[in-house]
């Protein structure tokens, strides 16, 4: 029973594991290219999927229409977000442009409290079966959806930056931006591609949660959820934030796990990632696939 | 960071003593002392809307100070400052419940606990900078949140511990007219230190960190040390005005010192204006007045509009907030220097009207 128990939370913990991978890496992106810490991450999540919700339920909109829907709202608020706000900060100081994306997290948590009330709000079901069997393991078909979406969304990064143009210059503009100018890349529109494609993506791991455990506030708590996982993986690496994803999801229900049979302390769950988040920081501040030149002191 | 830079119109330092003091003209000493007494006068004129109001700007105002000398002196982002406050709120409780200690002293230990804290959560500062101590920092914040909410012997776990009111020679200080002048006792004194040490050696430590840190280790500036003795200083003050927050109330509760108050200390600063002590006043007083200015907006509304506003009503406490992230986004982007850049702007307009430069 308890080893079926812990089977069950790892196969939990990869699947959560995939959507931090995804969100992180969409942080990540933002950061490569951009040089910008993300704190408002999470609200990309809590948008999308109140969008998508908003469509479905409010508008009466088939999910398959307003999926896509969802997509091209999200790409016309990254890049009306970058151009609006992020566009007059660059060369400001790190404390400006951290405190700035943290403004936008406050304000778009209160925004979408406003609007769209502080309960759960389920999403309609979509998949006629209530649950699959994986070798003996029940999991809730969404689940299984969004692990097969956040692999699609991993190969589709891969492919996106190793061969189209637009990916190809945003690695040259991640390595260096003044050479990327001088070779005809428009830096701008980089910025605002890589604003554009991380809500996008975000907002598509967003509905995923929202149809798993309903659409609240509680998604944001996503973003900060990030922060173990890309410090593990390193800051600046598309594949480490993936690694750290997995990491944290598995450690998290690990933790569970462990907390539930012996400790019985509570909810260790949520803050083990962040006593490993410190340890890290202190013996590997550059994490596992990082580049080593962050600056220590 | 740019602040302190501009300095009003006709005047001129011949000496380091001048370049150093506090207040730039007589007049300016005159006027803060003047503040003072005003404020001294204030309980026999206002009534206790108004006093808790001041008694709030003051408790935030000494934490904001000290997280003002953290980011804005010595450049070191910290996104935990509402855990080291909660810290410095249950000490004090605890002290005065478990220990006995009298409260008007378990305050100040309190402060001193918190310094220790702040000291062992300093040590990553010693190691990192920037956007790794944001995010070290910002970990702390949920540890030091989910230890308050565990640890029943230390703050009555999730149902909080009871702080008992100031009592003092046996005059009881706990209604918003004694309690003012406790408050505006510390704020004097946090605020004279403050400023004092900012002008001492170890001050002109903390901003050489912050300006260039190769260029302050090249001069001879442990930087370790004064990274970790900067958080160490900003807990004391976090830790002294949760502490004044914790009696203030009577009772402190594990879920009050969240990152959002995190995110309004640090908001409290950069609208003020980081690096600036008088700004960091200013700040403070603009956040507490905020939401309720927000309030009384959303009242005029109603009274407005008549009748059918409920959206508007139960929308206030995501206004609040809503408006605190707009605050602070508006402020990066058009004045990043703060209020009280502003405040230097307006004066030196004044000074030779209209014939300013």
């Amino acid at each position: 029973m308890s080893g079926n128990l812990l089977f069950q939370l790892l196969l939990n913990g990869l699947i959560v594991g995939t959507l931090y991978g995804v969100v992180a890496m969409c942080f990540v992106l933002i950061y490569k290219s951009t040089q910008v810490v993300n704190f408002a991450q999470g609200e990309f999540l809590l948008i999308g999927a109140w969008t998508c919700w908003w469509l479905v339920v409010d508008a009466g909109l088939p999910f398959w229409f307003s999926f896509p829907l969802t997509f091209l709202f999200m790409m016309v608020f990254g890049i009306a977000l970058q151009m609006v706000v992020l566009r007059p900060l660059i060369g400001e100081p790190i404390i400006s442009v951290i405190m700035v994306t943290i403004g936008l997290s406050i304000f778009f948590q209160a925004i979408t409290k406003w609007i769209f009330g502080a309960d759960v709000q389920p999403f309609p079901e979509i998949f006629p079966v209530k649950s699959v069997d994986v070798f003996g393991l029940s999991v809730q078909p969404a689940y299984l959806m969004s692990l097969v979406v956040s692999i699609l969304v991993m190969g589709g990064f891969a492919w996106f930056f190793k061969y189209s143009r637009m990916g190809l210059a945003m690695r040259a503009t991640a390595f260096n931006q003044q050479v990327a100018q001088s070779l005809g890349i428009s830096v701008k529109n980089v910025f605002a591609m890589a604003w554009a494609i991380s809500a996008m993506v975000s907002a598509l791991a967003g509905v995923v949660v929202g149809m798993v455990n309903g659409v609240s506030g509680a998604l944001s708590f996503f973003g900060i959820k990030v922060f173990p996982a890309v410090i593990v993986g390193g800051l600046d690496s598309i594949i480490g934030a993936i690694v750290g994803g997995l990491i944290i999801g598995l450690l998290e229900n690990f933790a569970e796990y462990v907390d539930g049979q012996w400790l019985h302390l509570g909810n260790l769950y949520t803050v083990a990632p962040f006593y490993v988040l410190i340890i890290i920081l202190m013996i590997k501040p550059y994490g596992l696939f990082g580049t080593h030149k962050i600056e220590r002191v | 960071m740019i602040t302190s830079s501009l300095i009003p119109c006709g005047q001129f330092k011949t000496s380091y003593a001048k370049d150093t003091t506090i207040f730039d003209t007589p007049v300016m000493r005159a006027w803060a002392v003047v503040g003072v007494l005003a404020l001294i006068a204030a309980p026999m004129i206002l009534n206790n809307y108004y006093l808790s109001l001041l008694i709030q700007i003051g408790f935030m105002g000494i934490a904001a100070l000290g997280l003002n000398i953290l980011v804005g002196y010595t450049g070191q982002i910290s996104l935990g400052h509402a855990g080291f406050f909660g810290f410095g709120a249950f000490a004090s409780a605890w002290l005065n419940n478990s220990f006995g200690v009298p409260v008007v002293l378990a305050m100040p230990l309190a402060a001193v606990m918190t310094t220790f804290l702040g000291l062992l959560f300093g040590i990553p500062a010693g190691r990192l900078k920037g956007l790794y101590l944001a995010i070290a920092t910002f970990a702390s914040q949920f540890i030091l949140e989910d230890f308050f909410a565990r640890a029943d012997w230390f703050s009555g776990g999730s149902s909080g511990a009871a702080a008992n009111p100031v009592n003092l020679f046996g005059y009881d200080l706990s209604g918003d007219k004694g309690f003012f002048y406790v408050v505006l006792f510390w704020v004097v004194v946090m605020f004279l230190i403050g400023t004092n040490l900012l002008r001492s050696r170890d001050g002109r430590a903390f901003i050489a960190v912050r300006d260039h840190y190769l260029s302050a280790e090249v001069m001879g500036i442990n930087l370790t040390k004064y990274r970790i003795l900067s958080f160490g200083l900003s807990s004391f003050y976090a830790g002294l005005g949760g502490a004044l927050y914790g009696h203030y109330l009577g009772f402190v509760s594990a879920e009050g010192f969240t990152i959002l108050m995190s995110i309004e200390f640090l908001g409290m600063i950069i609208i003020g204006g980081l690096g600036s002590v008088a700004g960091t006043l200013m700040g403070t007083t603009f956040m507490v007045l905020l939401p309720e200015v927000m309030e009384g907006g959303v009242g005029i509304a109603k009274t407005l509009v008549g009748g059918n506003v409920g959206w508007l009503a139960e929308g206030l406490a995501s206004i609040k907030q809503a408006s605190i992230g707009l605050a602070i986004i508006l402020f990066l982007i058009f004045e990043p220097d703060g209020l009280v850049h502003r405040w230097r702007l307006i004066r030196s307009y004044w000074k030779f009207y209209p014939f300013s430069y």
